[in-house]
């Protein structure tokens, strides 16, 4: 018997462990124990793993169903596991990088007063994860989407005697809940159409729904993806929820939970298959989140801001290709993605850790002497994300810019233009980032850019008092992070390096990836052929190429003034998040404030006016407090006998 | 049909206990609080007792007896459970003794606690009597403590709020028992016979003209509608709940709220299915309304009671959408969160008393980085405020979502709109918090006191049930649902043209063999 359910089991019971004994555990003890949980978890997901692969290629899913969750009428739902490929392909980078994310943070939460309350947040996130992708319902999934919010509420908001912090948690959480609106209803929808939440059932169910229904289907559930995978238009919390310490940006807002809109649509497939012009929705949509993004990014001076718009472009690029029907290299990019951004970020954060809590990049440079392993490990990072062969960005953007080139998506050589857009513009800004961090000058050894810095520094200081952390000062030497955060480091480099080799496009028996999913997937995409793939693979690496020596030429050689091309509508994000704010603020306030004098005023004001004529009789007698009750009482009894006796004659017969 | 004398006595005990504390002198101060427990958790015991024997599967009521009370009129004492009040008896029965533990009278413990037992024999009464005269008895009868608890114990402007309370639901009750009067008498002149009050009867025998059944609907309707509280007849409620002292709001939230939506279960789709399908439309946009109006003046308010308050304005909203939908799953859902709003809520309002009782505030913007000084406290609030948001796999989430789900598939445009109430619901609750537990702690916020063991205590069972009714609602559902199931039938066969839209599971044989195929 392969147990399943041990796989989300384990980082749970670590969860309710650590809710007991966290603080007993302390520092180190607490975040190791955390680590070895989730550790466990994916050797367990590897024994699965094993088994599934042990199996014939159409058996590969095991199915476990613990207990009845709610029943009522022909409403049914289990807690029940589907261990299928698509599922153990997402548990193991889950676990996999959860692991290390884990080892990472006893490193970086060093010293933290609430050391040992971060692990129980990790360990129950990871646990709502694993839930997430193993449910073998719709509901179930639901419940570890939920879950997973709650967890990024929880994180981001962990420093939370910052304002700010606490702000961007419960921005996070209440826009993810105007996706679950559309979740929501789609699980509905779903029901009452084909009586059951369950993947398996829905599977031969699907090609009979109506167009119309399986387009509403898709589109309600894409809408719940756009919240939780920040696309277009919910994508406004994700550059705020890097207000979170930085191994919970790695984890949960670039590897992980951000890709589960896009779990969430591969996993429906058989209703994509249907949905039609859904499917051109999901891909412009995701190719403008692209594009919107990645010119955001190139704008940012916030180390970890540049990273998160990549992120919500890199997602683009995955929805890209759900909307083409490329589910398999949008699983593809999502693991390369995970494994390179989850670097960057950990990267990122080893920096900041070695700048005294500076995120601002115009205060770094020349890092690269200080910090060897972080700057060696990084650059790893930075030629796959910027799609430079053999690393593993290369491999998945470019399965899906083919797919796109080949699509019949509603104008899909538009789409492959963009998507060719914004691999140059990704180039371009991790190139600059790159330049503005580990090479150069070492700005902050300038005094007029502290002095410049210095009233954004004191709010800084504000914002991480919890945290261990001084002033960056000109005299400030850089160390290289400990060897729990170093190690990790260079796991995930090795990861992003090599993972393109799992689906190769050098013939058919290279592409493991794509075999291995077949089972689970519906839908049918053609590339092109030979000749015109290695074309277009050429046309990519060009772009990254151009995008590459673009940057250099601005932050290196200094050609060209960074400010002709950092426009303000880029620093601004397009100014999407500030036209929201601006609506919540004004007219959405002012309108919730006049509801609610509206109820005060008009609405018990009426009352109280009715009242007013009883109640100043009522003053006559207000001596006795019961004498008060007993008028009414007889006034009710009154009344009582009058109505009743007209209701008996008048429509008694 | 066996007779069980365990209803009528848990009515008794407490009655009896309010007696022995209104003989005792009034100096024995330190008598009054052990007897309303002792009597409290004798009346628990019984309700775990009727829990553990119910038997699953038997749609009817148990644990029924019947005597007569005043044989001319008709009037029995005709008391039972089913699926549909099981739970809100035992929730009753539980919250009681929490709501005593949880908070004390600052003056006057006798009267106090006398007319805590005589509210408890009443909220048990209520919810288990099956005569019309002797349900409005008790409907009634939990009125008195409660205008007490508020007027005596309350804070700031306690007489106002009590006085609201009182008329308000005296305003209802009027004419409810016109209509239930006009019920009784008019069923007479239909089918011959003696003068019968008797639930049951009234209910099957179903002889009033269609006119004269709405009507009467209608006057039931407006009594159960100020209870829930429906917009425009709510505003009684954020003053009541404010005002009174902590377990009243307790009480308030968990019992007395209850009784407009069990109403309008037993005595509107039960007694009048088709007054209660031919009202659906007015009473889900009346729920729908709830909902969203609710959440939003939730979001304005200044004062976290007040707060609290409205959000029930909101949870109740779900109720009623769920029962209206008039589907299995609709009504089980609002049944199922009546009783999760009661343990939710009940907890958010002892925590909000605790956070009074060391603050002397309850302003939110007096208050404000609680969570430095009181970090147990808050991770206890943060889970009661995501039970109170619908978080799945806490309790508030199941009867939440199958009151959407009923509507959406029973009264699908009102059901859409109903969803938009777990945006808003997120909102309010999520920006309280960070006002109150979020950012700096300075002066009293800073000193402020973290939970004491025996406060943790308290709320202990809440927080269990908050998780277990998340996890496991079965048990839960597999009582309530026989009960409901006969109660579509039952308005399925009086109501020509109704349809019960009930959906059938289109399960291809391929998915059978996948479902049995797997491995354990």
């Amino acid at each position: 018997m392969t147990a399943v359910w041990l796989i989300p089991a384990l980082p749970l019971l670590g969860f309710v462990t650590l809710v007991v004994l966290g603080r007993k555990f302390g520092d180190p003890g607490a975040g190791i124990f955390a680590a070895c949980m989730v550790g466990l978890s994916f050797l367990g997901t590897l024994g699965v793993f094993a088994h599934l692969l042990s199996l014939p290629h159409e058996e590969r899913a095991i199915s476990q169903t613990l207990f009845t969750w709610i029943s009522s009428g022909s409403f049914k739902v289990s807690i029940g596991f589907l261990a299928d490929p698509l599922s153990i392909t997402m548990c193991l980078f889950i676990t996999g990088i959860g692991a290390l994310i884990h080892i990472y943070s006893v490193g970086y939460m060093k010293g933290d007063p609430k050391f040992s309350k971060f692990f129980v947040y990790l360990n129950l996130f990871v646990a709502s994860m694993l839930l997430l992708v193993l449910g073998d319902n719709l509901l179930l999934t639901f419940l570890g989407w939920e879950g997973v919010g709650a967890c990024s509420y929880l994180l981001i908001s962990f420093w939370f005697t910052d304002p700010k912090n606490a702000s961007a948690g419960k921005k996070a959480f209440v826009t993810n809940r105007v996706g679950d609106f559309g979740f929501m209803l789609a699980t509905f929808l779903v029901w009452v159409t084909l009586g059951t939440v369950n993947y398996e059932q829905i599977r031969p169910l699907a090609p009979g729904l109506a167009a119309g229904t399986a387009t509403a289907i898709a589109l309600l559930f894409f809408l719940g993806a756009t919240g939780k995978s920040a696309q277009l238009p919910l994508f406004v919390w994700l550059p705020d929820a890097m207000a979170g310490p930085t191994p919970v940006s790695a984890l949960i807002h670039a590897a992980t939970m951000v890709t589960a809109g896009v779990y969430l649509l591969t996993r429906l497939s058989p209703i994509m298959a249907e949905a039609g012009w859904a499917n051109d929705v999901v891909a412009w949509v995701g190719a403008l989140t692209a594009l919107v993004a990645a010119c955001a990014a190139i704008a940012q001076n916030d180390i970890k801001k540049v990273l998160a718009y990549s992120t919500v472009s890199q997602l683009g690029y995955m929805f890209l290709a759900v909307g083409t029907q490329s589910y398999v290299a949008a699983v593809f990019h999502m693991i390369t993605h995970a494994s390179f951004k989850a670097l960057l970020f950990l990267g990122s954060g080893s920096v900041i850790h070695a700048m005294a809590h500076e995120q601002d990049m115009r205060k770094y440079g020349n890092l690269r002497k200080y910090l060897p392993i972080t700057y060696a490990t990084f650059m790893v990072g930075w030629l796959a994300i910027a799609g430079i062969p053999p690393l593993s960005g290369f491999w998945s953007k470019d399965e899906i810019l083919a797919g796109v080139f080949n699509a019949k998506t509603f104008g899909n050589l538009a789409l492959w233009v963009i998507g060719m857009a914004v691999a140059l513009l990704t180039a371009f800004y991790m190139t600059r980032q790159v330049i503005m961090t580990f090479f150069g000058e070492e700005k902050w050894r300038h005094a007029e850019v502290d002095a410049h810095g210095h009233e954004l520094h004191a709010d800084e200081e504000d914002a991480v008092d919890d945290h261990d952390h001084h002033h960056l000062t000109p005299d400030h030497t850089p160390h290289e992070s400990p060897i729990s955060m170093t190690l990790p480091l260079v796991v995930l480099a090795g990861a992003a390096a090599v993972a393109g080799l799992l689906n190769l496009p050098f013939g058919d028996p290279l592409k493991f990836l794509e075999h291995w999913l077949e089972p689970t997937i519906v839908g049918e995409h053609e590339l092109p052929p030979g000749w015109v793939q290695a074309l277009l693979s050429l046309a990519a690496v060009a772009v990254a190429v151009i995008g590459i020596l673009g940057a250099r030429a601005v932050y290196f050689q200094k050609k060209v003034d960074p400010a002709k091309i950092e426009k303000p509508v880029f620093a601004h994000a397009w100014y999407i998040d500030e036209t929201y704010a601006k609506f919540m603020g004004g007219p959405g306030e002012t309108a919730f404030e006049d509801v609610a004098q509206f109820d005060q005023k008009i609405v018990d004001g009426a009352v109280n006016g009715i009242a007013g004529g009883t109640v100043g009789l009522g003053n006559r007698l207000k001596g006795l407090q019961t004498g008060l009750v007993r008028t009414y009482g007889l006034g009710m009894a009154i009344g009582a006998v009058a109505l009743l006796a007209y209701v008996v004659t008048r429509i008694g017969g | 049909m066996t007779s069980s004398a365990l209803l009528p006595l848990m009515i008794l005990v407490p009655f009896v206990g309010a007696g022995i504390v209104a003989l005792l002198p009034a100096r024995r101060t330190e008598l009054f609080r052990p007897i309303a427990l002792l009597t409290s958790i004798v009346v628990l015991g019984m309700a775990v007792f009727m829990l553990v024997n119910f038997k699953v599967g038997d749609p009817g009521y148990q644990f029924e007896s019947n005597t007569t009370w005043i044989k001319d009129l008709g009037i029995s004492l005709h008391f039972g459970v089913d699926g549909i009040s099981l739970f809100l008896v035992v929730l009753a029965a539980g919250i009681f003794p929490i709501a005593l533990l949880g908070s004390n009278p600052d003056h006057d413990p006798k009267p106090y606690y006398g007319w805590l037992l005589v509210l408890l024999a009443g909220s048990i009464g209520v919810f288990c009597a099956l005569d019309l005269v002797v349900f409005f008895v008790f409907f009634e009868i939990v009125l008195v403590p409660m205008y007490f608890l508020i007027g005596l114990w309350g804070h700031g402007r306690r007489v106002y709020a009590a006085t609201k309370f009182f008329l308000y639901t005296m305003f209802g009750s009027a004419l409810m028992l016109v209509g239930l009067i006009a019920l009784a008498v008019l069923h007479q002149k239909a089918v011959g016979g003696p003068l019968t009050f008797d639930l049951v009867t009234l209910a099957r025998e179903q002889a009033l003209s269609t006119t004269a059944s709405r009507w009467i609907f209608v006057a039931f309707a407006v009594a159960f509608a100020v209870k829930v509280p429906l917009f425009p007849l709510h505003t009684w409620l954020p003053d009541a709940h404010t005002e009174a002292p902590t377990a009243g709001s307790v009480l308030l939230a968990a019992v007395m709220l209850k009784l407009g939506t069990y109403g309008f279960v037993r005595f509107g789709l039960d007694l009048f299915p088709e007054a209660s399908v031919w009202a659906a439309p007015v009473m889900l946009t009346l729920g729908v309304v709830g909902i969203v109006y609710g959440a939003i003046c939730a979001t304005m308010q200044k004062d976290l009671k007040r707060l609290v308050a409205y959000s029930s304005v909101a949870h109740l909203g779900f109720i009623v959408l769920g029962i209206f939908s008039i589907t299995t799953q609709g009504i089980e859902g609002g049944i199922l969160q009546m009783v999760n709003h009661g343990i939710t809520t009940g907890a958010l309002f002892l925590l909000v008393g605790m956070v009074y009782e060391r603050r002397h505030t309850r302003e939110i913007s007096a208050l404000s980085g609680l969570q430095s000084s009181a970090p147990v406290m808050a991770g206890v609030f943060t889970l009661v405020m995501l039970s109170s948001i619908g978080l799945p796999g806490l309790n508030g989430f199941v009867g939440e979502f199958l009151a959407l789900l009923g509507a959406f598939k029973g009264a699908r445009w009102w059901g859409v709109v109903a969803v938009t109430g777990v945006i808003l619901a997120a909102l309010y609750l999520l920006w309280a918090y960070q006002r109150v537990f979020h950012g700096k702690a300075e002066g009293e916020n800073a000193k402020m006191r973290d939970l004491t063991w025996s406060e943790g205590a308290v709320l202990a069972p809440l927080l269990f049930l908050i998780v277990f009714l998340g996890i496991y609602p079965k048990v839960m559902l597999d009582r309530i649902e026989p009960s409901v199931k006969a109660l579509v039938v039952h308005i399925d066969r009086n109501v020509e043209g109704f349809d019960a839209k009930d959906v059938t599971p289109k399960i291809a044989p391929a998915a059978k063999g996948a479902e049995h195929g797997g491995e354990g």
